[in-house]
């Protein structure tokens, strides 16, 4: 048997956490620089607002409904997500963490009988231990483990955990499922699923397995394999290295000052670099982008990217921010206002393998050892204590209107309590 | 022969604690028993001087723990935190202050009432 944890709403769930007056009120949570809606509570979703909506568009039924609005504040979500996967990890032999709410649990070996009480008892403990509602859901395979966590959030019945395995069971599950958020179908295969006809997740487990085959290749029959029950996606076989990984911002205002944009491209270079460091991955090529407000034909528009390739692969900080500072000087102009920057890197290595070259001109293993020290003095110290000259505070480029406080990891910051 | 000289002396004289090391205290291992359910927050009032509760101090905050009579509870009352000691009382309940000039807090199932946590340790600065 494979699990998934799910967290309800997760990030409207974080605040809700500090802020229990809204308990039970419509709540949503904003993208970065508070543009689209990215998390809503069920009384939101209730009220229509869709995963997406850019915040202007929703302005109406905000004002009309009340709707408590919060810009996102990735710190307690990171911090209120390690609580819940701390709970899971002492509870469950081996986890595998999918996402900043979701955790696939191996159940593997452990009883059927008294499962689902398992199960229920683990959601009723995330929630009184850190105040996160939680949709368990078990079942043969991940795919349609996936789908009983949803069945989960549907119905409150279930107390917070389906266990779903007998073939009756899952059928008359799978009847009534849309086939489109089936995990692994898409918006691609839907469109093009129900143009066959083929609506529900039953009818797709119905098709003949040649004809999945056909239209959808490899990872199409995987899901179809796994709808019958049987396990195709292994542990961990989920891929997890990304080939690339990019940085980017839009601006609160548009730039136009070249010392202003070389401290933003600083900051996402140095994010990128520790993304990179994280995951013990190095980059051959460094991309820089900067463009213009879209939306101001009045103005004159621009758009630029400057590539940079490294002779050794890299995930210094240093390396990289020099190279990205001259990337940017040849492609910004004058007079323009710009909107939005990025940084990106590209043909990614693990880091123990990068070949050297025999005149190396950088000590690669000295700029190493100081990335280390970087990275354990700010993960004790807090993000951005040590950091490269050039760079600004990755906040300083947002709005965020609506940010609530980082209760749980700032002491500038903690809840208070009248008395 | 040369060679162990040298090794010998740069290993210097074993030092005889070295057999008993222990790891140093550390203070969340006292203050925190289930980091995942812990969480701190800082005192703003008077209400439960009586009890050596003052402006500033820290609470360290235990929110799985179940709550007992006479614990310190912070309690969520209809839109708002407080810090109170919790009596049950069968149908409702009394939120008690230690200042006299403050009133008991009664709540029933009138209120929106929640505990949020039990206050576990408080910190102050002399």
């Amino acid at each position: 048997m494979v699990g998934l944890c799910d967290c309800n709403n997760f990030f409207a769930s974080c605040e809700r956490v500090f802020r229990p007056d809204l308990d039970g009120k419509p709540v949503v949570v904003l993208s970065n620089n508070d543009g689209c809606i990215i998390a809503r509570s069920n009384e939101a979703k209730a009220l229509g607002i869709k995963m997406g909506t850019p915040l202007f568009q929703a302005k109406e039924v905000i004002e009309k409904n009340n709707v408590d609005v919060f810009s996102s504040n990735y710190q307690l979500y990171g911090d209120m997500s390690n609580r819940v996967i701390s709970i899971l990890k002492e509870t469950v032999p081996a986890i595998e963490v999918y996402s900043i709410d979701e955790a696939f649990l191996n159940l593997e070996g452990l009883p059927l009988e008294g499962l689902q009480q398992k199960g229920r008892d683990l959601s009723a403990r995330i929630k009184k231990d850190t105040g996160i509602p939680v949709s368990i859901g078990m079942a043969p395979t991940k795919t349609l483990a996936k789908i009983a966590s949803k069945l989960c959030k549907q119905y409150p019945k279930l107390q917070g955990c389906c266990l779903m395995y007998r073939p009756q069971d899952i059928e008359k599950v799978l009847r009534k499922f849309p086939v489109g958020d089936v995990w692994g179908i898409g918006r691609k295969y839907r469109k093009k699923l129900e143009l066959m006809g083929v609506h529900t997740a039953w009818d797709f487990s119905s098709l003949p397995r040649s004809e999945v085959s056909r239209m959808m290749s490899v990872t199409g029959v995987k899901t179809w394999l796994e709808l019958h029950g049987e396990p195709c996606i292994e542990f961990a076989e989920v891929p997890q290295d990304r080939q690339t990984i990019c940085v980017s911002r839009s601006f609160a205002h548009d730039m136009t000052d070249l010392a202003q944009l070389d401290a933003a491209v600083a900051t996402f270079t140095a994010k990128v670099a520790e993304k990179l460091r994280a995951q013990s991955m190095k980059a051959y090529f460094l991309h820089v982008f900067i463009l213009t407000n879209r939306h101001r034909d009045e103005k004159p528009q621009d758009y630029s990217i400057r590539t940079t390739g490294f002779e050794v692969a890299t995930n210094s900080t240093i390396e990289m921010t020099d190279a990205a500072a001259a990337a940017l000087r040849a492609i910004y102009k004058k007079g323009f206002g710009y909107k939005r920057a990025g940084v990106m890197v590209t043909d990614l290595v693990d880091s123990d393998k990068v070949q050297g070259v025999f005149f190396d001109t950088v000590d690669h293993e000295k700029q190493d050892r100081l990335m280390k020290v970087i990275d354990s003095i700010n993960s004790v110290n807090g993000r951005s204590t040590v950091r490269i000259a050039s760079n600004g505070e990755m906040d300083q480029f947002s709005t965020r209107a609506h940010v609530s406080k980082r209760y749980t990891t700032r002491w500038d910051e903690l809840m208070e309590v009248v008395v | 022969m040369e060679e162990d000289k040298i090794a010998l002396i740069n290993a210097g004289f074993p030092s005889p604690a070295e057999d008993f090391m222990d790891v140093a205290l550390d203070l969340n291992k006292v203050l925190v028993h289930n980091p995942a359910s812990t969480f701190f927050a800082r005192v703003r009032g008077l209400s439960m001087i009586d009890d050596g509760v003052d402006d500033g101090d820290l609470l360290i905050i235990d929110k799985s723990a179940e709550p007992y009579d006479g614990c310190l509870a912070v309690c969520f009352v209809d839109g708002e935190f407080t810090l109170k000691k919790y009596k049950a009382m069968g149908d409702y309940a009394l939120l008690m202050p230690a200042n006299k000039d403050f009133q008991p807090i009664r709540v029933d199932e009138n209120n929106q009432f929640a505990i949020w946590g039990i206050v576990k340790y408080l910190i102050k600065k002399m």
